[in-house]
């Protein structure tokens, strides 16, 4: 494996007595895609901060790009791109002046950076909202000026923080495209999400963080491997006769989990399974036999009480 | 529609910084002030003319209006000065002093609450120092312009009493400089609109109070002492002492006054925004 960019050890940060992350460990390599998945609350903005050399830690090794971001915070963020969780677009300049003035901030020259403008409204497909406000682009375009933002310098790492939340279909879509692109091209990308499909369709290997701690590791169809089975089988029966089923059906699959409203059967051939439901003289109202996800090992290992 | 974006290498600059200022500053203030004047462009210009009247309104008023009673005001020196020109340096003072705070109090807290700007800025190789001192160098320029614009109207008076006059407009940048910092680093630490109001509760009556009207010597010594620490008598002071020819060493005290506030107002402003956006 080349030289890491990122390497953390037993990073912590505390606020008070509060830690919000609490000891994680990683490494990123380089053109690697890497992704901390977790429910809100879970360290992952935090993490980032201090990837991004703008948080110090409390305690722990941070290096990135081989430098310590407490002594060297200029040089490493020179060489960063961060789209942070809420858009912090500068409201009083144009579309493009955005992208000027942002990569003025890094000293580049006027007419270069006018050029690296032009050619990133183009890739973020905003060349005909070139001098439009930026109080009138939809949330999507906002995302993608922002993504185009972070790349001004053309970074090492782009540092990517829940970049689709609350993104309509399209625009996720449209975002992930670009996002799949850069990874070609060999851009190391680090996202945090909590979306499972986000996950699994940009992360090359991720990370699983709850209460500030990594739960698991792992690439996405390994961690599905070792946390979930091959497949899932959903079956309802109405809320009230769930519980009383469960008793029913014991034995069949890997393991059975009973909830409010539906009964999972975790198993490698889920038509099997469901079929010896049926044998058993069991109806369900509505029945679903599906691929396991990352979802189902986000859920087994950070639990499916709310968190807030 | 292109699919690839071209990488050009080495777009952004070595980093040439200095090893004492190294993680606080990038050298590359201009960045910042070039953001706000290109911002400028969507400012409202009737909020910015209207910093510029209230100063020549004051002016017309007393100056021209209650200054047909008054006649001349005697000054330390013994100099007999008509009431117009004497309050008139004052008043350039204000302008310089209004338009500085405008923008490194108001905006500076609507930037940094609302906007996010100083986040967005901080996330790139620019420091803390460049952000303050980009943005309060943008502040102090209104408060040239303010100044400028009233000098022009004190030439057409004729309150202009002698040639070191001209030496008002550099002394009108210190002191706008001088607001300018103090005021971004006081704003930084305000948190909502009622600590903001404060603010204006202190400069209203340091304009009518600073020995802008009439002499300072009018107050018993305990008042003169408080008046003669606020800023905005030594900015009026130094201005009133070159524009009326009235020059003395004492002079240079005020100048050092700004020198310290420009240096106080930068070191908190700069302490603050690390504290607040890389801690």
């Amino acid at each position: 494996m080349p030289e890491a960019v990122i390497t953390a050890s037993l990073l912590t940060k505390k606020y008070k007595d509060f830690a919000a992350v609490d000891g994680i460990s990683f490494e990123v390599a380089p053109g690697e895609s890497f992704g901390l998945l977790g429910p809100n609350g879970a360290g992952k903005s935090t993490t980032m901060r201090m990837v991004g050399a703008v948080s110090t830690r409390t305690s722990g090794d941070l290096t990135i790009l081989g430098l310590d971001p407490d002594l060297h915070g200029p040089e490493i963020r020179a060489q960063l791109g961060v789209v942070p969780q809420a858009d912090n677009l500068d409201q009083e300049l144009r579309v493009r002046d955005n992208l000027i003035v942002y990569g003025r901030y890094f000293g580049i020259p006027r007419r270069q950076v006018a050029k690296r403008a032009d050619e990133l409204l183009e890739f973020a497909q905003l060349s005909d909202r070139a001098k439009s406000r930026v109080d009138d682009l939809s949330g999507g375009m906002k995302r993608r000026l922002t993504i185009a933002r972070a790349l001004v310098n053309d970074p090492r790492i782009l540092l990517l923080d829940e970049p689709t939340t609350g993104l309509d279909p399209q625009a996720r879509h449209i975002l992930w495209d670009r996002l799949f692109r850069l990874k070609e091209q060999g851009t190391t990308l680090v996202l945090t999400t909590h979306y499972m499909d986000e996950a699994e369709q940009l992360c090359d290997r991720l990370v699983v963080v709850d209460k500030g701690k990594i739960m698991a590791e792992g690439s996405p169809a390994a961690l599905i491997k070792q946390y979930s089975t091959r497949e899932v089988v959903e079956v309802r029966f109405g809320s009230e006769k769930n519980a009383k089923v469960a008793k029913l059906i014991k034995g069949i699959g890997d393991r059975i989990e009973v909830l409010p409203d539906r009964i999972l059967i975790y198993s490698d051939n889920g038509e099997a399974e469901l079929s010896e439901i049926i044998k058993r003289g069991l109806n369900p109202i509505t029945s679903l036999v599906r691929r396991s996800s990352l979802e189902d090992v986000f859920l087994r290992l950070t639990g499916r009480s709310l968190i807030e | 529609m292109t699919t690839t974006l071209p990488t050009s290498p080495a777009l952004v600059p070595a980093q040439t910084r200095s090893r004492f200022l190294g993680s606080i500053y990038a050298g590359n203030s201009r960045a910042v002030l070039g953001r706000g004047l290109l911002a400028t462009r969507t400012s409202n210009y009737w909020i910015v003319l209207s910093g510029f009247f209230e100063p020549v309104l004051y002016l017309l008023s007393l100056g021209i209006g209650l200054g047909s009673l008054i006649g001349t005001v005697t000054t330390a020196t013994g100099q007999h000065v008509p009431y117009a020109a004497y309050i008139a340096p004052a008043l350039l003072a204000v302008s310089a002093m209004n338009g500085a705070i405008y923008d490194s109090t108001w905006n500076v807290f609507f930037k940094m609450n609302y906007g996010k700007l100083y986040e967005g800025m901080l996330a790139t190789s620019i420091g803390p120092f460049d952000v303050a001192l980009g943005e309060i160098a943008f502040a102090l320029l209104r408060g040239l312009l303010y100044a400028i614009g009233f000098m022009i109207v004190m030439q057409f008076f004729g309150l202009n009493l002698a040639w070191t006059a001209l030496l008002a407009l550099p002394a009108v940048v210190l002191i706008a400089f001088g607001f300018a910092s103090l005021g971004m680093a006081i704003t930084s630490y305000m948190k909502t609109f009622q600590q903001m109001d404060w603010i204006n509760f202190v400069m209203l009556p340091m304009f009518i109070f600073s020995a802008t009207f009439y002499p300072i010597t009018v107050y018993p010594p305990a008042m003169q002492y408080i008046i003669e620490a606020l800023p905005l008598w030594h900015g009026v002071e130094l201005i009133r002492g070159l524009t009326t020819g009235d020059l003395s060493w004492g002079l240079l005290w005020h100048v050092l006054y700004f020198a310290a506030m420009i240096t106080v107002g930068l070191i908190f402003t700069t302490k603050r925004l690390r504290a607040l956006f890389l801690a």
